[in-house]
């Protein structure tokens, strides 16, 4: 079966390209990066991607907000083509800067505001898997991965009634950043589009988890790019 | 009158910023303060209708989160309606000086350009409501607005509403200025006034030979000559005491101490080095077609005036450093040196900024850079001492890598012919004479005059220069970083052997007025200077658009050893190159070598369990997670042993281990510093610190025959005798080190100077400090050690020689040391220890071993203490190692490791070391019971956690 092809969009400052282009070649896609200027200019680049994902980063240095800057450059370039690229049932993955992008292009629900803490915090979390309409999730284990941000407090005014629609992906087992609910990732309504503020891209050897040395392999969160892949191989 | 709109936004929520601004406010002795409510401020100038409000208003304020309130804003001092919501409340509004690069403001505009809004200027500030119950006079709310929430280096304050900070942009216009600076024939005292009067910090004989060179070319100097000579003779750049005769007590000269360093390393004649103390960085190749690029830098006095700005800056340059090698940056590393955080604010020097806010300063800088450019901060270490308080201390390290095809595979330039080309930020009046304000003494004015010094970080501009030099390699045939100097630097170092002629006004600039020497010496940040053939700067240029990097040809080399600079059809400066760089008298410094006591004190140890918990509460051997966790040092995915291990990530790594995840070798990084024992024994603190360096190292599995050195020294003023005297007995020991291991030291940076002259007309030094970095190979990226305690049961091995060493120990210090300081003997070096590192290293990678940590500050009862901690797991001792139990447990004996191994092969592993005449001995078990035993006394193991981590986690 040929290997889907994913475009990885970066802005200035995203920075967790390579790491999340790594992680989907490991999961069988073959990547590209590309900044969002240039897909702009080629809108047949994402025509003939099969998955897009936005990389994680501090785009447009957070200013006035992370994501905000992102996101109208997404959006004011590509609104209609986005649109149609989810419509058509094509996985997209925002992680990080790219979760708070998504949100704030309207792809996703809820806002994502300062860490409870008020600084950035950098640590490995367990995150389990909640029944949603998710497909990068669905059938996935726990699995362990870092988070690093500031702005990863995510907001919803009706938690409750996102969960019933199927829209939580993914709960912190132990809340890090006083996000409502324990809400680590959501997804859009036809489970397509996620988003997370953690990086599963930094958990994709075994090596790479901090209790290795000690024999510990769990939480393998490989398996969040392998389903966007066999989900992308069926579109 | 009203000149534009303000949009003031505010969190929905408590603002999590208030809180952390409280406490600062209390530590501060504000006890007033009840609450902080901070908010943001957006000054937007231009024909703003009802549509351009909204869509600005989309963009700025997320109505899940926030709420914005547009105003007028005027000029003058405004009434403030927030003010008088009551009486309690009292406004402070805060915005950046004019000429301080807002990257927030641009970005607006850029975003106003995209929405089609016609945003003419922007500008922004924060509001904060200070909420009291008391009556506060008016001039302390003055003083909580300078002292807590604006930095007056980089802000102004007012108390209610500012003015928008457009008004005073561009004031003062030097466009064409040139001065001719008349020297010829001045006297000494001439020189000296004029040296005083320009704060040019050049010696009276450097000042000497100027004159007289311009004597002998029958013309006095222009400002901008007189300038670029002061950068380029600095102590910063010419590091001039390291290269200086040394003279001796008995009137013999000796060789200079960089010369020494250099001989060291001609002498191990290490294969895998391949540059060392040339150029930006230190090259080394541990693998086939990889190279490794270390650097490592201070930044001392930027950050003393302004903590998160010159950190910023001086993580920014340390990268550009590695850039200017040819590299790209993988990680980052940091060792900070503050005064105690506790000071009571009475005891703080006049014109000194606290040290607690120094340290929320400087940490805040480094993770804003290292986090936003998207490099993991991994390795550092954070001291605390009374010497640091008004000279705290900023090292700031950078590795790199290139493959063969990644960079360009040879740099041979400049040619004559090549462009002079900048890539990257614009220049403005930041950072001007940053390298002659670090070579003088700081005292309480120092912040005040010295606010030009300041450069301003911006991350991402810098990350996209690494993009693009990811992309071109190839497209140029040289390359070096704007740093200390700026452009003066950057092209006068290029142009060493051949000369350019470079046009002023080519350099692309933040704003118009910026005098000719201003443009030439500003160290305005995220600048490269590359040489590039003609036919090449197309193919540079289309990687730069693509890249989102500005591209400014100033200039071009030439071949005849004159560095020309213009502004439009004036001649600015005509210098000879070999005169700019090699015209400098070569300095004579005296030195008078430091007679350390050397006695075996030992402290008197009434409750040793109390002596541990005290040493784990230590602020220098307690838990550093709170500041590590700040740093983004999972980027890459390359961190196979992070700064923090163990079960709860909290107690300390040894060496931190970088290997890319499809490789299988990688990378160790470990430290050494010690300024305690450098107060004793200078010698014996350079033999110890890389001693540390190496054992961190080689405890996570690095091979000992495969390791650099860096070295960075941050002293006093080395025109005192004695003080120079320490810093030569410092490099006696470095050389005596690196020799005896064969580790290398590839590149060295010194910060001299590090003095503040306090009100009591004493000039007080920071401590003798050197850090150590260790760069080495690690065989198999699958085979790392940790610390943290594995499994009970265990056998647990000390390996090294315990003797009285408590010259500057961490006992000393908790117990109140000495009655003499200068007692004690700082740790002498084991002449077994390099084929220990060897034999111990062979057992590491064969997986015999299962935690591994060097003993170090606190000696074995702290590197016990630290290993339970990160396993989680109890200890019994039941063999005590030494006569004296309070050598064998706190002594800081050099050499050391404690090693985890299976109860079974615990008798063979002791006889791997034993039996080659070594000392190795099996001195206790790891147990399930949360006890530390230690035989004649125990302690809790949940007490040694909270000593440790200052309390229960979150």
């Amino acid at each position: 079966m040929n290997a889907p092809r994913a475009l990885v969009v970066a802005a200035p400052g995203t920075n967790r390209d390579r790491d999340v282009a790594f992680a989907l070649e490991q999961a069988g896609a073959t990547t590209e990066v590309v900044r969002l200027g240039r897909l702009a200019a080629e809108p047949h680049l994402l025509r003939g991607a099969s998955m897009l994902v936005v990389a994680g980063g501090f785009s447009h240095a957070d200013a006035f907000g992370a994501g905000r800057m992102f996101a109208l450059g997404l959006t004011s370039a590509l609104g209609d083509e986005l649109a149609e690229f989810v419509g058509t049932g094509r996985p997209v993955l925002g992680i990080c800067n790219g979760f708070q992008t998504l949100v704030r292009a309207g792809l996703l629900p809820g806002a994502l505001g300062h860490n409870q803490s008020g600084s950035f915090q950098c640590e490995w979390v367990t995150l389990d898997p909640t029944p949603s309409r998710c497909i990068w999730t669905d059938g996935l284990e726990p699995i362990d991965c870092p988070i690093a941000h500031g702005e990863g407090r995510y907001v919803h005014q009706d938690p409750a009634a996102l969960a019933a629609a199927g829209q939580v992906a993914l709960r912190y087992r132990e809340n890090p950043n006083g996000s409502v609910a324990d809400i680590a990732g959501v997804c859009d309504p036809s489970g397509v589009v996620l988003g997370l503020m953690p990086h599963p891209e930094n958990h994709v050897v075994v090596r790479q988890h901090p209790l290795w040395s000690r024999g510990t392999h769990r939480g393998l969160a490989l398996g969040v790019f392998e389903r966007g892949v066999r989900h992308a191989r069926g579109c | 009158m009203a000149v534009g709109a303000r949009l003031t936004v505010w969190s929905i929520g408590p603002d999590p910023r208030g809180a952390e601004l409280v406490a600062d406010a209390r530590t501060l002795g504000f006890d007033w303060v009840d609450d902080i409510r901070p908010a943001d401020l957006f000054f937007l100038d231009g024909d703003l209708d009802e549509r351009g409000r909204a869509e600005l208003e989309s963009l700025l304020v997320d109505p899940m989160l926030q709420h914005g309130t547009w105003e007028h804003h005027r000029a003058g001092r405004g009434e403030d309606r927030g003010a008088h919501r009551a009486a309690t409340v009292h406004v402070v509004e805060t915005s950046l000086l004019p000429g301080v690069t807002d990257t927030v403001a641009d970005v607006l505009q850029h975003a106003a350009l995209t929405l089609g809004v016609d945003l003419r200027r922007a500008a922004t500030g924060r509001r904060f409501e200070v909420v009291t119950h008391d009556d506060v006079a008016g001039d302390e709310v003055q003083r909580l607005a300078t002292r807590l929430l604006a930095n007056e280096i980089v802000e102004r304050a007012a108390v209610g509403l500012i003015d928008p900070p457009f008004a005073h942009q561009h004031s003062y216009d030097g466009t064409g200025l040139v001065e001719v600076v008349p020297v010829r024939g001045a006297d000494d005292a001439g020189l000296s006034a004029l040296n005083q009067a320009r704060g040019l910090a050049l010696d009276p004989a450097e000042l000497r030979v100027i004159a007289d060179h311009f004597a002998s070319i029958g013309r006095d100097p222009t400002d901008v000559e007189l300038e670029m000579l002061a950068q380029t003779w600095s102590e910063h750049c010419a590091h001039k005491s390291f290269r200086a005769d040394v003279e001796l007590p008995d009137g013999s000269v000796a060789t200079p101490l960089l010369a020494r360093l250099r001989e060291a390393t001609d002498h191990i004649a290490a294969p895998f080095v391949r540059s060392a103390f040339v150029g930006n960085a230190g090259i080394v190749s541990f693998v086939p077609d990889v190279t490794v690029a270390v650097k490592a830098e201070t930044h001392n006095h930027p950050s003393a005036i302004e903590p998160f700005g010159g950190a910023n800056t001086g993580v920014g340059g340390v990268i550009r450093d590695v850039l200017g090698a040819a590299h790209l940056p993988c990680a980052v590393t940091d060792v900070l040196c503050f005064g105690p955080t506790d000071l009571p604010s009475e005891r703080l020097p006049p014109g000194v900024i606290h040290p607690r806010m120094v340290r929320e300063g400087v940490v805040a800088g480094i993770a804003d850079y290292g986090n936003k450019i998207g490099l993991p901060t991994v390795a550092g270490a954070v001291l605390f001492d009374a010497g640091y308080t008004a000279n705290p201390l900023v090292f700031a390290g950078c590795v790199g890598l290139a493959r063969a095809g990644d960079a360009a595979p040879v740099l041979d330039g400049p040619h004559p012919g090549d462009l002079v080309v900048v890539l990257g930020g614009r220049t403005g009046r930041d950072g001007l004479r940053g390298a002659t304000f670090s070579s003088a003494t700081m005292d309480a004015t120092t912040g005040d005059v010295a606010g030009a010094s300041v450069q301003i970080g911006d991350p991402i501009t810098e990350k996209l220069l690494i993009d693009l030099l990811r992309e071109a390699a190839g497209s140029y045939t040289a390359i070096t970083d704007c740093g200390a100097g700026g452009l003066s630097s950057a092209v006068g170092e290029m142009a060493e052997s051949t000369g350019a002629i470079v046009e002023l006004g080519a350099v692309p600039l933040k704003y118009a007025g910026l005098a000719p020497w201003e443009i030439w010496l500003s160290e305005a940040q995220e600048r490269m200077v590359v040489a590039v053939d003609p036919d090449q700067l197309a193919a540079l240029g289309a990687h730069a658009d693509r890249c989102g990097v500005e591209v400014s040809v100033i200039g071009r080399f030439t071949g005849d050893r004159r560095l020309i600079v213009r502004a439009g059809d004036q001649v600015v400066a005509d210098l000879d190159t070999q005169f700019l760089h090699e015209g400098r008298p070569r300095r004579r410094l005296a030195a008078v070598p430091p007679a350390p006591h050397r006695n075996g004190a030992v402290p008197v140890v009434d409750d040793p369990a109390a002596a541990l918990l005290a040493l784990l509460a230590h602020p220098n051997i307690g838990s550093k997670e709170s500041v590590i966790r700040r740093y983004d040092h999972e980027i890459g995915g390359a961190t196979v042993v992070r700064p923090v291990v163990g079960i709860e990530r909290d107690a300390p790594a040894d060496g931190v281990v970088l290997a890319e995840p499809g490789a299988t070798t990688g990378l160790a990084i470990g430290i050494g510093v010690n300024p305690w024992y450098g107060t004793v024994d200078p010698e014996r603190m350079a033999r110890a610190v890389v001693d540390e360096a190496l054992r961190n190292v080689v405890a996570v599995g690095a091979d000992p025959d495969k390791v650099v050195l860096m070295d960075n020294f941050s002293w006093g003023d080395p025109r005192r005798p004695t003080t120079f005297g320490a810093l030569v007995a410092a490099v006696d020991g470095c050389v005596a080190s690196s020799l005896e291991h064969s580790a290398p030291f590839v590149s060295g940076k010194d910060s001299l100077n590090n003095e503040y002259l306090g009100s009591d007309g004493e000039r007080h030094s920071v401590p003798p400090t050197l850090v150590i970095h260790a760069i080495a190979h690690i065989p198999d990226a699958d085979r790392v050690v940790t610390p943290d305690l594995k499994a009970a049961g265990n056998s647990l091995v000390l390996i090294g020689v315990t003797d009285a060493e408590f010259g500057g120990s961490h006992l000393g210090m908790v117990l109140g040391g000495f009655d003499d300081p200068l007692d004690g003997t700082a740790p002498a070096i084991d002449p077994r220890a390099p084929a220990r590192f060897r034999r111990l290293h062979r057992l590491l990678v064969s997986g015999a071993v299962a935690a591994c940590h060097d003993v170090s500050e606190g000696g074995l009862a702290v590197a016990l203490a630290e290993m339970a901690i990160g396993g989680r797991l109890g200890l019994r001792v039941d063999h005590v190692p030494h006569g004296d139990p309070t050598v064998a447990w706190f002594a800081e004996s050099t050499g050391r490791f404690v090693c985890e191994v299976p109860a079974d092969r615990a008798a063979r592993f002791v006889r791997e070391f034993t039996d080659a005449g070594d000392h190795a001995v099996v001195v206790g078990m790891v147990t399930e019971h949360p006890v530390l035993d230690f035989g004649a006394w125990s302690v809790p193991l949940d007490a040694a956690v909270g000593a440790f981590t200052g309390g229960p986690r979150r």
